[in-house]
């Protein structure tokens, strides 16, 4: 039971993390579809940073440079969706769809060069980290607590404040409700769809190397991140593009996927004789269900999707 | 006055998928460059040169054929991606719906002993249904339909795992080669095996071109394709003339799930590989689908050319040298070749605007003479 309250705090974390980085993009009306691939070059930065810091390293720095890693990496990543959906008006959801094939391609490909330059007999796309994945974990008795909870935490709670309290948020938030109107106020749309993408970005590396830490201490890139960007796009949904209501959404999505994990160690879950191919479905079978029953009154910025264009009335 | 080439819709869309396809290269060169510069460009070469590596003529052309075969599946999938777009949908599902039609034509062949006749529509009325599912869920409840469509896609895998693993080899985690489990499932040949000494080329292949030309003609030549492009172009225009806009999307997606499904009963049942059980991640053919389409610059006939260059260059990945480099090479070139087909329409703009600037410049020049 208290490895489903563990995984289950885990996996709403990193499903806040990286809905929160769709809502800043959206609300600033740039949708992002290519959030699965900005969290596997998230990952992939981290995790070969975690291989490669020397055995000595304090705890408190791998932390830190991990995250910092992770998040550049995303944001630099995330710069091909901001060129092209906000400077050539290209259809985001292809941009989208090619950065989630191309964040797979480039990670396996890179993986795979660096495996292969280390061993030539090694011709794997995985990269180990069971010592360093410690540094992010602490034990209070049995239970592990991940730094990443308290980060979506802040995350979301700053969320919160940037997007209702501060200018910023309020422009970005009229950038993808009525770009021309923003603009005819003096806002430069352009510099704050960049903003909403970059943050994206950031916050789309930091699920993503997240997300690797929580689920093992090895991660074979050729996987990509298992669909996992697009449970948090449902999240973003289901949680009607608001931070208070996304922790609420990513509660339930994250309680079923952890349910995946651990339904073995329950008793009452495994005496059913369920296979257990139908756990690890079960994530996506509720978003869909909810999904249904929460789009058709769709509370998504109006004007997401569409590229700027200043000559519009 | 002569009309300028360069201002035809159809020239500049070739022109613009040329450039994809060098840039893509050009970029997956520079890859290979930074990974190992010693062996980048004969890697670069066998991408590019794939069936031509080899240097005996009936090696060569076995390995067309081999490429052809699995470019027919490749087509259905593209086709499958360009006729929900023609409507305004992106059906990313297609990589899922393929699945289903491996899980059906393969099941039915293997557990039930069926024809491949048979096996094919069962494949098609399986994938049509999902693809239906997302349509409706579209229609009727405004669900995205990419989001949908990839959570099929996984719920697709899981489950068809779970149905094929009742009919695999005691050995391995394949399914049963159907030459031993059932013959009367495999594919008819009609004599295209011995012209390409490869038993595996069968009537997929000019199927797959058969159903390119009848996408064109429905799109284009029914009151039902003209329908669905009008709902494409504007969904409100379209309903507010009476088109059953609904129908239209549930029914366009059901198609393309079908076309999808037939893509895959395409590939698996002509024996050349069997679905592995253990699979963990959707197979790339649905996605490549997508490149294709758009690099195909979403014409049916245009499709097929880039079908079959996709899948030359995937087919040459796999013979890069792999104690250096590894065939995801090409996988990240389709990729790019994607995120480059998302800058068509600005590169057409640029074009034109290029042309008009060009022709006002020399307006002027001829006046002032």
């Amino acid at each position: 039971m208290l490895l489903l309250i563990q995984y289950t705090i885990i996996f709403t974390a990193i499903l806040s993390l990286v809905a929160l980085g769709g809502c800043f993009s959206e609300h600033s009306g740039v949708i992002n579809l290519g959030l699965e691939g900005t969290m596997v070059i998230g990952a992939m930065g981290g995790a070969l940073l975690m291989r490669m810091l020397p055995d000595g390293t304090p705890v408190f720095l791998i932390v830190i440079l991990v995250i910092l890693i992770s998040i550049v990496v995303g944001m630099l990543y995330s710069c091909l969706l901001a060129v092209s959906a906000i400077h050539c008006k290209a259809d985001q959801t292809i941009i989208g769809t090619a950065m989630n094939l191309l964040g797979v391609a480039v990670a396996t490909v890179i993986v795979k060069a660096i495996n292969l330059s280390i061993n030539p007999d090694d011709p794997s796309s995985i990269v180990q980290y069971v010592a360093e994945k410690q540094a992010f974990l602490v034990n209070i008795g049995d239970f592990e607590f991940n730094w990443f909870s308290l980060i979506a935490l802040v995350a979301l709670i700053g969320s919160y404040v940037v997007l209702y309290k501060t200018r910023f948020g309020l422009r970005l938030c009229a950038c993808g409700e009525h770009p021309q109107a923003a603009d005819s106020v003096g806002i430069n749309v352009y510099k704050m769809r960049w903003a909403g993408v970059l943050i994206s970005g950031m916050l789309g590396g930091l699920g993503g190397i997240a997300y690797i830490i929580a689920g093992a201490s090895e991660w074979k890139f050729e996987n990509g991140v298992a669909g996992f960007g697009f449970l948090a796009l449902a999240v973003m949904i289901f949680g009607e593009w608001k931070p208070h209501k996304i922790l609420m959404a990513a509660l339930v999505f994250g309680f079923f996927r952890a349910l995946g994990n651990v339904y073995s160690g329950i008793d009452f879950l495994s005496n059913l004789n369920i296979p257990s191919a139908f756990y690890t479905m079960l994530p996506y079978i509720i978003s869909l269900v909810i999904l249904v029953f929460t789009s058709k009154k769709s509370r998504a910025p109006k004007a997401e999707g569409i590229p700027y264009d200043k000559g519009v009335r | 006055m002569k009309k300028n080439i360069l201002k035809n819709n159809g020239f500049q869309t070739l022109l613009a998928s040329l450039v994809c396809i060098v840039l893509g290269i050009l970029i997956g060169f520079l890859v290979l460059l930074m990974i190992e510069p010693s062996g980048a460009f004969d890697a670069i070469m066998s991408i590019v040169k794939n069936f031509l590596n080899y240097s005996r003529a009936n090696l060569q052309i076995k390995n067309l054929g081999k490429t052809l075969v699995k470019t027919a599946p490749l087509l259905m999938c593209s086709l499958s991606i360009l006729f929900s777009y023609k409507v305004g949908l992106f059906n990313i599902g297609a990589a899922g719906q393929y699945v289903v039609g491996a899980c059906a034509s393969l099941y039915a062949a293997i557990a039930w002993q069926w024809g491949w006749l048979p096996c094919l529509l069962l494949a098609c009325v399986a994938s049509g249904a999902v693809g239906a599912l997302v349509g409706a869920m579209k229609a009727y409840f405004n669900v995205n339909e990419v989001i949908s469509g990839i959570m099929l896609n996984w719920i697709a895998l899981y489950v068809t795992n779970m149905i094929l693993g009742n009919v695999k080899a005691a050995s391995n985690p394949y399914t049963r080669v159907l030459a031993e489990a059932n013959k009367s499932a495999i594919l008819p040949t009609m004599g295209l095996d011995r012209v390409f000494g490869l038993q595996y080329v069968s009537i997929a292949i000019p199927l797959a071109i058969l159903f390119a030309v009848l996408v064109w003609v429905v799109m284009n030549k029914t009151k039902f394709g003209y329908e669905l492009r009008a709902t494409g172009l504007n969904k409100n225009a379209a309903k507010y003339c009476g088109m059953a806009e609904n129908r239209n999307i549930i029914l366009s997606l059901a198609i393309s799930g079908a076309l999808a499904g037939l893509g895959a009963a395409f590939l698996y049942l002509t024996d050349i590989e069997q679905w592995k059980c253990t699979v963990s991640a959707v197979p790339q053919m649905g996605f490549n689908g997508i490149a294709a389409a758009f690099l195909g610059g979403l014409s049916p006939i245009g499709t097929i050319f880039a079908s079959f260059f996709i899948q030359h260059i995937t087919e040459g990945g796999t013979q890069v040298d792999m104690t250096m480099y590894c065939s995801q090479i090409s996988d990240l070139i389709s990729a790019i070749i994607i995120y480059l087909c998302g800058f068509t329409a600005f590169l057409k703009l640029a074009m034109n605007k290029a042309i008009a600037k060009f022709e006002s410049k020399n307006a002027k020049e001829r006046s002032t003479k």
